[in-house]
């Protein structure tokens, strides 16, 4: 699939070369993917519906998210009020809305930072070998020796809330992780005539590293990575339930959870069923697209 | 051949290898000169050297394990053993380049390759990237690759071993290199493929006046191309001199021992073959006297004791056995 995937695309440099129809072959391949991974499309159909929802917050919010009315505290889901409202009477929907540009934003930074610095790290570790491969593996092997959100919880406790530095404490406990994986791949790729005949060329360490290894670590980064959106998505919102994240009066997901689960259960309980519903959506959404993306991407699932 | 400036002088060189197994003397002293513009062949079988010593001298060996223990390698007057790392960097691919082995895996498959021979022009010739595209095209189409424009924007994976192998010998002459280390060329190729790209790089080396170092295992590859011939065994260098000496007037045992094991077009069909009996020693062990004793029909008591020097026969001509007198005499009465 994968390489069915790039001879076309490649193919379809050549094509435009030859001034052929160079856009059948995406879409085909595309076409390919959806019948062999109907679930991943879904689960695709999914996440880019939650990043049109994310981008488009303002236009798509009936209500402002965060303007309080103490007239219509905690009403049920109702024509005014899709959703409902919760205990200060703001729009639950309205903040569902601007809730996934939160979730999406610090999920798909903290995401994205965390395993590109755990590519740029994993490579660099597997070109050094040596002592340097030994000791930085060993500083891994001490963040990997704490569960996710403990050494999230740990960051948070060091730099304080808030958006910027919640990104920061998910990000942290994700380098390793991705570190990890991608330096196991780095180890075969450093093998290779390439890099030798790269060293041979004269090229410095940062090329070699940078230019010549990292874009052949390109199938674990993205598994690593699509695999850290769900886990950022969910690990904000824990945070955020826990008050260790962002901060009222900001929409978030988690947030919505944590005022309204103890109090409302009874009285108003889609105060919480809503924010719940959304966290577990986009986190399965997310988790099942990324493993169609690890199943088409790794080879030996492929032969199956 | 007509000129004699000395290119590369390396000399005495040991290449280690620290294993579990206890320290490998992968290169074990050897001596020799490259002249400007001169094709030299280093022969032995594998795992006799030819290749650590040939990186050694671009200090391409991983270290650890690797390390070069002692010896000198003067390149154009410099050397390059006492570099520091930024100096040698401008040494290899812009003055000496190598041509690998393999030329599946010798090209990078996820980079085009008009950015893999522009990006070593950018480094080490300073061009903008008009000047060294127009210089790839140049190149291209010099080791004779058909549409050269169009191949700038092609994979690895859309060319053929033979191709990918004038393409590494086009990064190889990109920054016009004063000496080129051929890796076993042509080992991974088909026979007619072999030929060619021998031919190809023969004629660029004449016509660039770029020397050559041709590494490999096949004597008839060495018979052809090159002007001078090293035949190395166990780490040493044991014979010395021009193709025709080595091929027609060989005075090392294992020089003799190599010919007349491979199949020549200039002797009878249906004639044996005779190979060479035991195994090359284990280069971790200490070896005494001279390696290739346990192998040798000539050897005598000496041998045990004593690691013969290599010395001249004829000027230009050396080896390194204490019976070359005998084997000289013994060849010339049987022709």
């Amino acid at each position: 699939m994968n390489t069915d995937s790039m001879t076309h695309a490649t193919s379809g440099a050549d094509a435009e070369l030859e001034l052929a129809a160079p856009r059948a072959p995406f879409f085909k391949a595309l076409g390919k993917w959806v019948r062999l991974q109907p679930l991943g499309a879904a689960s695709g159909l999914g996440v880019i519906f939650m990043i049109f929802v994310a981008v488009f917050a303002p236009h798509l919010a009936p209500h402002d998210p965060v303007t309080t009315n103490y007239e219509s505290m905690a009403q049920a889901p109702s024509f005014a009020y899709w959703l409902g409202t919760d205990q200060f009477g703001r729009d639950l929907l309205s903040r569902v809305i601007w809730g996934a540009r939160t979730a999406l934003f610090i999920g798909f930074t903290s995401a994205i930072l965390g395993s590109t610095l755990g590519l740029v790290l994993g490579v660099t570790s597997a070109y050094f070998a040596g002592w340097f491969d030994l000791l930085f593996q060993r500083v891994m092997d001490v963040f990997l020796a704490f569960p996710l959100i403990i050494m999230a919880l740990a960051v948070v406790a060091i730099f304080g809330t808030g958006p910027g530095n919640v990104i920061i404490a998910i990000t942290i406990p994700f380098i390793p992780r991705c570190a990890r994986v991608v330096r196991s791949n780095a180890l075969t790729i450093r093998e290779m005539p390439y890099i030798d005949a790269a060293r041979a060329l004269g090229y410095s360490h940062t090329r070699i590293i940078l230019r010549h290894m990292a874009p052949n670590c390109m199938a674990p980064y993205l598994i690593m990575l699509t695999t850290f959106l769900g886990q950022a998505i969910l690990l904000e919102a824990s945070l955020s339930y826990l008050g260790l994240g962002v901060q009222e009066p900001i929409a978030a997901w988690g947030l919505m959870l944590q005022g309204g689960a103890e109090e409302y259960a009874e009285s108003a309980p889609w105060i919480a069923i809503f924010p719940g519903l959304a966290i577990t959506l986009a986190v399965f959404a997310f988790n099942l697209f990324g493993d169609s993306v690890r199943d088409t991407l790794d080879p030996k699932l492929r032969a199956r | 051949m007509t000129d004699t400036r000395v290119l590369l002088e390396v000399e005495n060189l040991h290449t280690q290898f620290d294993t579990s197994a206890g320290m490998v003397r992968a290169v074990d002293g050897i001596s020799y000169t490259v002249n400007e513009g001169e094709t030299v062949g280093i022969v032995g079988e594998s795992g006799c050297g030819k290749s650590v010593g040939a990186m050694s001298i671009l200090r391409l060996i991983p270290d650890p394990p690797g390390r070069i223990a002692s010896g000198s390698v003067r390149f154009d007057g410099k050397d390059l053993l006492t570099m520091n790392d930024a100096e040698i960097r401008e040494v290899r691919g812009g003055q000496i380049s190598m041509v690998f082995q393999e030329p599946m895996t010798s090209l990078n498959p996820v980079l085009s390759i008009g950015l893999q021979l522009c990006e070593t022009m950018e480094i080490h010739l300073k061009l903008g990237p008009e000047e060294a595209k127009a210089r790839a095209i140049e190149l291209l189409d010099l080791v004779g690759i058909s549409e050269p424009a169009r191949r700038l924007q092609q994979y690895p994976h859309h060319l053929s071993g033979g191709m990918r192998q004038r393409v590494m010998i086009a990064l190889a002459l990109s920054c016009k290199p004063k000496l080129i280390i051929a890796d076993e060329p042509t080992t991974a190729l088909d026979v007619t493929i072999q030929a060619q790209i021998l031919e190809l790089m023969k004629d660029l080396s004449n016509r660039l006046r770029v020397a050559l170092i041709i590494i490999t295992h096949n004597l008839g590859v060495v018979a052809r191309y090159a002007d001078r011939v090293y035949v190395m065994y166990a780490g040493r260098i044991v014979e010395s001199g021009s193709a025709s000496d080595i091929y027609h007037r060989p005075v090392h045992p294992y020089t003799l021992g190599l010919l007349r094991s491979v199949p020549r077009l200039d002797r009878p069909r249906g004639e044996r073959l005779i190979p060479i009996d035991g195994h090359p020693p284990d280069l971790t062990r200490e070896i005494h006297g001279c390696a290739y004793r346990p192998r040798c029909s000539f050897a005598v008591e000496r041998c045990a004791h004593e690691a013969p020097r290599i010395e001249e026969v004829a000027p230009g001509h050396a080896s390194a056995c204490f019976e070359k007198a005998r084997l000289e005499r013994l060849l010339k009465e049987a022709s």
